[in-house]
C-alpha cells in the first residue's frame, strides 16, 4: 500500500515538471516567432506612440525571464492571451471548440478500440492462417495511410458517389443553431431537447470524420494487440490453463487477454490522446469546427496567442491522459499494487 | 523469454537464433568484402555458413548472410524492399522519365484526364501529375533523409551519453524527452513552423526537433543494459576512457535496434511531412511536394478525383513499403523487441 | 473412482510414439519411437533437456502447438484414444483425469488472478459447482497441501507468494479436481533446495494416498528413483532402457551408466570425476 502511494506521489510529483517544460517550450517558440507581437495586436499602421505603450503593456521590455514569468503566471491564471483573428480570449475560444474534437475523438476511439482489439485477438489466436495475414496487412495498410488522403477518397466515395452520407460540416442547413447548445456535443445536445431529426443529422454527420480518424488508431491497437496476445498466449501460465481443462474462449479471454489489457490500455489512452494529431487535419478536411480547426485557421492567419494556447491544451490533455493511463495500470496490475 | 526449460525449446534444437553482434567484431570487419573464393556462388555460400570461421570478419560475415536469408524468407518484407528500392530509382532518374517539366503550365488542358500524353492526368494548372510526382518524390523522401540524418545521431548520443553517465545528467536528458513527448508530434511540429515561418527547411527542422526523443530513450534503454555487461567492464578495466567505451563499445551494440526503430518511423516521418504540406506549411507551391499537391488538388476531389488521389497513392505506397522493411528488419535484427 | 478403464489394462499405454516438430532446417523429431505404461505407480521419465521428455507428457494431454506432428501406433488414456479424441473429449481428460504441474509456479500461475480463483476455476470446469462451494473446495484443496492459512494465500496474487508456496497452490489446483494421473514436469528444478524435498514429499503422499498414478519427469536420476518405482530413461527422443527403481544400479545401458558413473557420491571415494561419452550409437533408429 505504502509502495503503491510512493509510485504514485512519483507520477504526480512528475507532472508539474513536464507542465513547466511545455510552458518553457510554447514561450520559447512565441519569442522565436518573426511576427512583431506588439504588431500583432495593435496592426501595422497605428501611430508610433501606441506600438511603444502596448510594447510597455506586453512587458516587452523586460528581459527575458521577466517575461517568463509573467507569461508563466498569466497561464496559471488561465490568461492564454487574446486571439487576434477573433479578438476573443484564447481560453474561450478553445472551451467552444474543444466539445465537437471531444466527441469525434470520443467516438473514434471507442471504435477503434472495440473493433481493434477484436482483431488483433482474432489474429493472435489463428496465428500464421490467412486470417492473421490479412489483419496483419490491414494493421500496416492502416498505419501508412495519411489520414487526410484517407478523408478526401471517403469523401468522393460515400458523400458523392454512393450519397451515403453527408458532406463536410457538423450538421445540415436545415438544423443550424436549431439545438440549444448545453454540452457542446451536438448528439448529445440533440438527444437532450428531445429532437430526434436533429440527432439523426448529427450522427450522420459524425460517421465520416469519426471513422476516417478512427482507422490509424484501429490499425495500431489491433497491431499492437495481437502482439502482446501472442506474447501472453506462449506463457506458461495458458499451458496450466489449457491443463485445467477450460475452454478455448475462457483461456483467451479470462486468462491471456485479460493480461494483455495491462498495457494494452497505456496504448488505448496514448492513442486517444494522439487523435489530437489525426483531428488536426480530419478537421480542416471536414470543417468540422473542432480544437484541430481553430489551431490550423490560427496557424495560417498567424495568430500566435491562439497556436500557442491551443498546443500547450493539446499537451497538458496528454499529459493528463498519461496520468489516467498509469492510475488504470496500477488499478489492473496486482503487481504493481 | 527467459532461459528457463520450456517445453519447445527443449525439443526443438534452436536454430541460428541471432546472437546480438559482438562489440568488437563489428568495425574491423565492416568494409571488408569476403575474399573471393576458388569455386563459384556454392563456395562463397559454404564460406559463409560453416560452423567453424577462420576469422572475425568471416564470422561476421556469415552472420549477416545468415540475416539476410532470414530476411529473404519473409515476402512482405522483401516487397517492401523492392518498393522503396524502385522509388529510389524513380526519383533518381526522374530527368530520364519524366515525359514533362514538373513547372510547365499548359492552361488550355487543366485537369485533364489519364490520357497517352499525361500518363496520370494534368492538374489544376495544366501541370503533367506523372512528371510532378516523380520530382516531388525528391522533396517528400529528401526530407525524410534529412529529418533522419538529424535525429538519429543526436538522439543516439543524447541516449548514450544519459545511459552510460547516469545520475544528474540523465535525469535531466530524460525531463527533457518528457517535455518533447507530451505534445503530439505533428502539433508541436505545426508550432515550430508557425514560429519560423513555412517551408521546406523549417518543415525539416520542426519534425527533426519533435523526433528526436524516442531514440534518445530507445538509446538510453538499450545503454543502460549493456553497461552492466562483462565486456564493457572488461575494457573499462583496461583503463579505456569513457568516451572511448560508449563510442566504440556500446553504440554499436544500440546501432540494430536503432535501425529498426528508424525504418518503422520513416513511414511516420513521412505522414507528418506530407501532412505539414497539406497544410501548407511544408514545401510551398509551386514545388511539387506530394503533401502541397494533395493540398491544392483537394478542391477539385470531388469531379476530377485522380489529381490529388494519385500523390495519395504515392504517400501511401512509399509508408508502407517502409512499414514492411521495417516490420522484417525487426524480425531478423531485434528478435527481443516483438 | 469408477472411471473408464479397460479391465487388465495399464491405465496411459503409449507404443511408439513420435513428435516431429518444422524448424526453419527441415523437421525436428523431439520423440523417435517411445513406448511405455503406467499403471497405479509412479513412473520416472529421466532424461537431458533436449531428450523429449516433456514433449512425451504434453503428448498425452493433447497439449503440443498445432504445429507438431503426433503419429503412435497406441496412445490411450484409460479408454480414451488421445490420437482421435474430440476437443470436448481432451477437456475432460485435462484437469479432470490427468494433471500436470509444470517447473516454475512464478511463470505457471496466472499473474492477475488471485490462487483461489485459480483453484476454483479448475474445480468448476469439471464439476457444477457455486462459487461459493468451489471458493470452499479451493479452500479445503489448499488445506490439503498442507498449507496453514488457506484464507489468506487464497486472497493472494502468485506475484505475493514464495516459490514453494507456488508450487503448493499449484499441486492443490491440479489435485482438486481428484485425477487418476498426475504429470510432474521438473516440479522442484525451479525451487530452493531446502524446498524442493518438501514439495517432492508431499506430492508423493498425495499420490499414494489417493492412489493415483505419476509420472514424475526430471533430469535427476537419483532423485527420481528415490520416488518412483520404475524408471525410464530417454535420451534423443527415444527410450534407452527401462527398469525398476530399485535395480537402477543394475542398469545395463552405457548411458545410464554413464549418468550413474559421474554423480559425485559421499560414500566412495573417487579420483577423478567422470564425464559422460556419448556413443554416436545411441542416436540410431531403434528397431
Amino acid at each position: 500500500m505504502k509502495a503503491r502511494l510512493g509510485a504514485l506521489a512519483a507520477t504526480a510529483a512528475s507532472i508539474p515538471i513536464i507542465l513547466f517544460g511545455l510552458v518553457l517550450v510554447t514561450f520559447f517558440i512565441g519569442r522565436v516567432v518573426p511576427i512583431d507581437p506588439v504588431l500583432a495586436v495593435v496592426g501595422d499602421r497605428a501611430p508610433a506612440d501606441v506600438v511603444a505603450r502596448a510594447r510597455l503593456e506586453l512587458g516587452l521590455d523586460q528581459p527575458l525571464y521577466a517575461q517568463f514569468w509573467r507569461y508563466l503566471t498569466d497561464i496559471l491564471t488561465g490568461n492564454l492571451g487574446r486571439s487576434v483573428m477573433t479578438s476573443n480570449p484564447v481560453w474561450e475560444d478553445i472551451a467552444r471548440y474543444f466539445p465537437a474534437t471531444f466527441e469525434l475523438a470520443t467516438l473514434a476511439i471507442i471504435v477503434a478500440a472495440i473493433l481493434g482489439i477484436g482483431l488483433g485477438v482474432l489474429a493472435a489466436t489463428r496465428q500464421g492462417s490467412w486470417v492473421d495475414q490479412v489483419v496483419r496487412v490491414f494493421c500496416l495498410a492502416g498505419h501508412s495511410l495519411p489520414v487526410f488522403v484517407l478523408a478526401l477518397v471517403s469523401l468522393l466515395v460515400f458523400y458523392a458517389w454512393l450519397g451515403w452520407l453527408p458532406g463536410p460540416g457538423r450538421q445540415g442547413i436545415v438544423f443550424q443553431d436549431m439545438v440549444e447548445t448545453r454540452t457542446g456535443l451536438m448528439t448529445l445536445d440533440a438527444a437532450l431537447a428531445g429532437d430526434w431529426p436533429a440527432f439523426q443529422d448529427a450522427v450522420a454527420h459524425l460517421i465520416q470524420p469519426a471513422g476516417v480518424l478512427s482507422f490509424f488508431s484501429l490499425a495500431y491497437i489491433a497491431r499492437m494487440t495481437r502482439a502482446f496476445m501472442l506474447a501472453e498466449l506462449r506463457s506458461e501460465y495458458v499451458t496450466t490453463a489449457r491443463a485445467k481443462g477450460l475452454s478455448w474462449p475462457r483461456i483467451v479471454w479470462r486468462h491471456a487477454f485479460r493480461n494483455t489489457l495491462v498495457p494494452l490500455v497505456t496504448v488505448i489512452f496514448l492513442t486517444y490522446a494522439g487523435l489530437l494529431e489525426g483531428a488536426v487535419l480530419t478537421e480542416t478536411i471536414f470543417a468540422w469546427p473542432g480544437l484541430g480547426q481553430y489551431l490550423t485557421v490560427s496557424l495560417l492567419n498567424a495568430d500566435m496567442n491562439a497556436v500557442l494556447g491551443a498546443t500547450l491544451v493539446v499537451g497538458l490533455i496528454y499529459v493528463v491522459l498519461n496520468l489516467l493511463a498509469d492510475l488504470l495500470y496500477r488499478l489492473l496490475d496486482p503487481r504493481t499494487r | 523469454m527467459s532461459d528457463r526449460a520450456s517445453p519447445l525449446a527443449d525439443a526443438a534444437t534452436a536454430t541460428a537464433a541471432l546472437e546480438p553482434i559482438a562489440p568488437d567484431a563489428v568495425p574491423e570487419a565492416a568494409g571488408a568484402p569476403p575474399p573471393p573464393q576458388a569455386g563459384a556462388a556454392s563456395g562463397r555460400r559454404a564460406w559463409l555458413l560453416t560452423d567453424a570461421p577462420a576469422s572475425r570478419s568471416q564470422a561476421a560475415w556469415g552472420r549477416r548472410y545468415q540475416a539476410w536469408l532470414a530476411f529473404r524468407r519473409n515476402p512482405l518484407a522483401m516487397a517492401g524492399l523492392g518498393v522503396i528500392l524502385i522509388m529510389l530509382l524513380l526519383i533518381l532518374l526522374a530527368p530520364l522519365l519524366a515525359t514533362h517539366d514538373p513547372g510547365i503550365q499548359e492552361l488550355g488542358n487543366r485537369l485533364a484526364a489519364p490520357s497517352a500524353a499525361h500518363w496520370l492526368g494534368t492538374d489544376e494548372l495544366g501541370r503533367d501529375v506523372w512528371s510532378r510526382l516523380l520530382y516531388g518524390g525528391r522533396i517528400t523522401l529528401g526530407m525524410v533523409v534529412a529529418v533522419v540524418l538529424l535525429v538519429a545521431p543526436v538522439g543516439l548520443l543524447v541516449g548514450c551519453v544519459a545511459g552510460y553517465a547516469g545520475g544528474l545528467w540523465d535525469r535531466l536528458l530524460m525531463r527533457v524527452t518528457d517535455v518533447f513527448l507530451a505534445f503530439p508530434r505533428l502539433i508541436l511540429a505545426l508550432a515550430f513552423v508557425a514560429a519560423m515561418g513555412p517551408g521546406v527547411e523549417s518543415a525539416v527542422i520542426a519534425i527533426a526537433l519533435t523526433a528526436w526523443p524516442p531514440y534518445a530513450r530507445l538509446a538510453r534503454a538499450e545503454t543502460l543494459t549493456i553497461r552492466r555487461t562483462d565486456y564493457v567492464a572488461a575494457a573499462r578495466m583496461t583503463g579505456a576512457s569513457p568516451a572511448r567505451v560508449v563510442l566504440r563499445h556500446v553504440l554499436p551494440m544500440c546501432l540494430p535496434s536503432l535501425v529498426v526503430r528508424v525504418t518503422l518511423d520513416m513511414s511516420s516521418i513521412i505522414l507528418t511531412a506530407a501532412g505539414l504540406g497539406f497544410l501548407g506549411l511544408g514545401a510551398q507551391p509551386p514545388l511539387p511536394e506530394w503533401g502541397t499537391m494533395i493540398a491544392t488538388a483537394r478542391r477539385f476531389i470531388l469531379e476530377q478525383w485522380w489529381v490529388a488521389v494519385m500523390p495519395g497513392i504515392a504517400i501511401f505506397a512509399a509508408s508502407l513499403a517502409f512499414n514492411l522493411l521495417g516490420d522484417g528488419l525487426r524480425d531478423v535484427l531485434d528478435p527481443k523487441q516483438r | 473412482m469408477s472411471a473408464p478403464n479397460l479391465p487388465g489394462e495399464p491405465l496411459v499405454a503409449v507404443r511408439n510414439l513420435h513428435v516431429d516438430f518444422p524448424s526453419a532446417t527441415g523437421v525436428t523429431q523431439a520423440v523417435r519411437g517411445v513406448s511405455f505404461a503406467i499403471g497405479r505407480e509412479k513412473l520416472g521419465i529421466v532424461g537431458e533437456s533436449g531428450s523429449g521428455k516433456s514433449v512425451t507428457g504434453r503428448a498425452l494431454m493433447g497439449l503440443l502447438p498445432g504445429s507438431a506432428t503426433v503419429r503412435a501406433d497406441v496412445l490411450r488414456f484409460g479408454t480414451t484414444d488421445i490420437l482421435h479424441a474430440s476437443e470436448r473429449e481432451m477437456r475432460t481428460l485435462r484437469g479432470g483425469r490427468i494433471g500436470l504441474i509444470l517447473q516454475d509456479p512464478k511463470y505457471s500461475l496466472n499473474p492477475v488472478m488471485t490462487a483461489g480463483a485459480q483453484i476454483a476455476e479448475a474445480l468448476r470446469a469439471h464439476s457444477r459447482l457455486g462459487r461459493r462451494e468451489a471458493r470452499d473446495a479451493a479452500l479445503a484443496a489448499l488445506e490439503a497441501v498442507q498449507i496453514r492459512d488457506p484464507r489468506r494465500v487464497a486472497d493472494a496474487y502468485p506475484h505475493e507468494l514464495s516459490g514453494g508456496m507456488g508450487q503448493r497452490v499449484m499441486i492443490a489446483m491440479m489435485l482438486a479436481p481428484n485425477p487418476e494421473l498426475l504429470i510432474a514436469d521438473e516440479p522442484t528444478s525451479a525451487l530452493d533446495a531446502s524446498v524442493q524435498a518438501e514439495i517432492l514429499r508431499l506430492i508423493e503422499e498425495l499420490v499414494d494416498r489417493r492412489g493415483m498414478a505419476l509420472m514424475l519427469i526430471s533430469h535427476d536420476l537419483p532423485l527420481v528413483s528415490r520416488f518412483c518405482d520404475r524408471v525410464a530413461v530417454l535420451y534423443a527422443g527415444q527410450v534407452m532402457e527401462e527398469l525398476p527403481a530399485a535395480d537402477l544400479h543394475r542398469a545395463t545401458h552405457a548411458y545410464t551408466r554413464g549418468l550413474l558413473e559421474c554423480l559425485p557420491s559421499l560414500d566412495h571415494k573417487r579420483e577423478r570425476l567422470a564425464t559422460l561419452r556419448r556413443d554416436p550409437s545411441w542416436l540410431a533408429p531403434h528397431a
